[in-house]
Parts: C-alpha cells; structure tokens; sequence
C-alpha cells in the first residue's frame, strides 16, 4: 500500500524501520558497491587506525534507513533527493546477532507538484549515528 | 602530508562508460537488503510504470567507486591509508530514475579542501549523466581526512 499525498500531512509519521547489520552484511556491501575499503571488513586494519572495531559503510546505513521512505512510498524513484550527515561509527560485533540500528521518520514539509520532505532519525543503542537525514519524495 | 590543495577545481572523466544491468541493480538492491520487486523484477517494474527493473536511491554511491575512486586513487591527491579518511556528508539529487540498460557518464569535480583542526575536509561533485549528455544524478560526498592538515604539501 502506498502512500498518497492527498493523505500525508506535515507530522505524518511513517511506520518504524529497523534492521541488524551483522560482517556479512558489510562484505556483501563491499562487493555490490565495489567499495572494499579495509575498515569495514577488516578488524585488524580497523583497529589499527585507532576504531573500536569492524565499522558498517556509511553509505550502507544510509541505503537502509532509506527504505523506510521508499517501503513507505510504494518506489524506490520516489526518492528524488536525500542528504545525510554520517556522525558516528556504526560498530558491526563479530556476532551472530549483529547490531540494531532503528529508524523513525517523519514528514516535515509538505511542497507542491505532490512532494513532501520526510526527516529520518537514525539510531544505534538510543544515540544517533546519521545526523540531519532528509529525502524529498515524490507521492501520488 | 595534507592534501594537495592543486585539486581543488579539478576535474576527471572517467574512460569508461558505466553500463546498469539488471542483475547489478538486483545485487546491490539485495545487499541493502530491499527486496522491492521493482529493483528485481523487469516484469513488476513494467506494471509499475517504469521500462525495466529500477536502481534503489543510493546506487549511484556504487558508480565512482567502480569507475576509479578519483580523486582517491590519484597518488598525486596526497591521500594516506593512514591517517585514514572518513565518509562525512552525502547528498544526492536524482534528475531521473536510474534503471537498466542506461549508459551513464561520471565527472567527478573536488570543489573543496579545508582544514578543521588537525583534520582537512574535502568534497567531491559526481555529476552522472547519459552519454547523450542528459542529467542524472548530482552526487555530493565529503569526507574527512584525519589527522593531516599542516603537515606538509603532498606534491
């Protein structure tokens, strides 16, 4: 079910997001963003720039707090614009469980030719790691 | 070494066309873990209005990273593997859909390179277009080197 315009307010909330990203998730990221960048799958190469560990693409977070929107919208070329702040490092543990990172969002603005903005708040353990996430989005 | 402040108003185009096929936007669509039938199914893309299967909003991030990583790669730009740089702000603004069968064109242009304290900023525009010169995407990254500024010229 998709979102409508006619529907959305500024204050509309959109249903909570969350997802785990566990060292398989940054190795699968790596290969399909053709990004193999040491710190995010290696944990020696990471501690030795001095992170606490084995740190998640920004970039992948990112893609996957935006699926709130695009879930949310129906398509994923209702995102027309996003812009994000990546303020803290997303620790993956080398665990089965992986790490939680939980998502709400809310529509701030609501524009014409059936745009609105949504504000995303991107959270790991209650304490943001993605600051100042906007998508303009495109709705029916 | 700091950054080599020479770049600032370079700019690159990359030699090499990027070709989207349905299966690279399936695997990226996949490993961000959206399994939204319209990024894996030219079918159900079809029903949904588009000509085939459609690339999910932060794909584009993939293009200059498969076409050379420039300025990062050029070891003339002065980036150290340690310190280590830091992927800071991302914006994007998508002129149109990205989906498969486009042939896209990456320029990528540094616009900026400052210090903060001990560490320098950089920011690089990827423009993507078609072949044809038609505007896709305006990607903005800026990142963060650690730990280098006032330590030298990188030439």
């Amino acid at each position: 079910m998709s979102a409508r315009y006619i529907d959305t307010e500024v204050g509309t909330r959109l249903p909570d997001h969350a997802f785990r990203l566990l060292r398989v998730s940054g190795i699968r990221y790596c290969g399909a963003a053709t990004d193999f960048t040491a710190i995010h799958w290696n944990e020696r190469v990471a501690k030795s720039v001095g992170l606490p560990g084995v740190i998640a693409h920004g970039a992948l977070t990112l893609a996957n707090s935006l699926r709130m929107v695009t879930d949310w919208a129906g398509d994923p070329t209702a995102v027309v614009e996003y812009r994000t702040l990546f303020t803290r490092p997303v620790v993956v543990p080398d665990d089965d469980d992986g790490v939680l990172v939980e998502v709400t969002g809310v529509v701030t603005e609501k524009l014409d030719a059936n745009r609105v903005v949504v504000a995303l708040t991107v959270q790991v353990a209650d304490k943001t790691v993605l600051t100042g996430t906007r998508a303009l989005v495109q709705l029916s | 070494m700091a950054l080599n402040r020479d770049f600032i108003g370079r700019s690159r185009t990359a030699d090499e066309i990027y070709e989207v096929t349905r299966e690279k936007i399936r695997e990226f669509a996949l490993a961000i873990g959206d399994p939204n039938p319209v990024c894996l199914d030219a079918d159900a893309a079809k029903a949904h209005g588009h000509s085939d299967v459609v690339a999910p909003p932060t794909f584009v991030t993939m293009v200059p990273f498969r076409l050379g990583a420039w300025p990062l790669t050029d070891a003339d730009f002065g980036k150290r593997r340690e310190p280590f740089i830091v992927h800071r702000e991302q914006s994007a603004i998508h002129h149109r859909s990205v989906q498969a069968g486009d042939r896209l064109l990456l320029t990528s242009t540094v616009t900026e390179i400052r210090e903060i304290g001990q560490h320098e900023r950089f920011t690089v525009e990827h423009d993507i277009s078609t072949e044809a010169g038609e505007p896709v995407c305006t990607l903005v990254d800026v990142a963060i080197s650690r730990g280098t500024a006032g330590t030298g010229d990188a030439r």
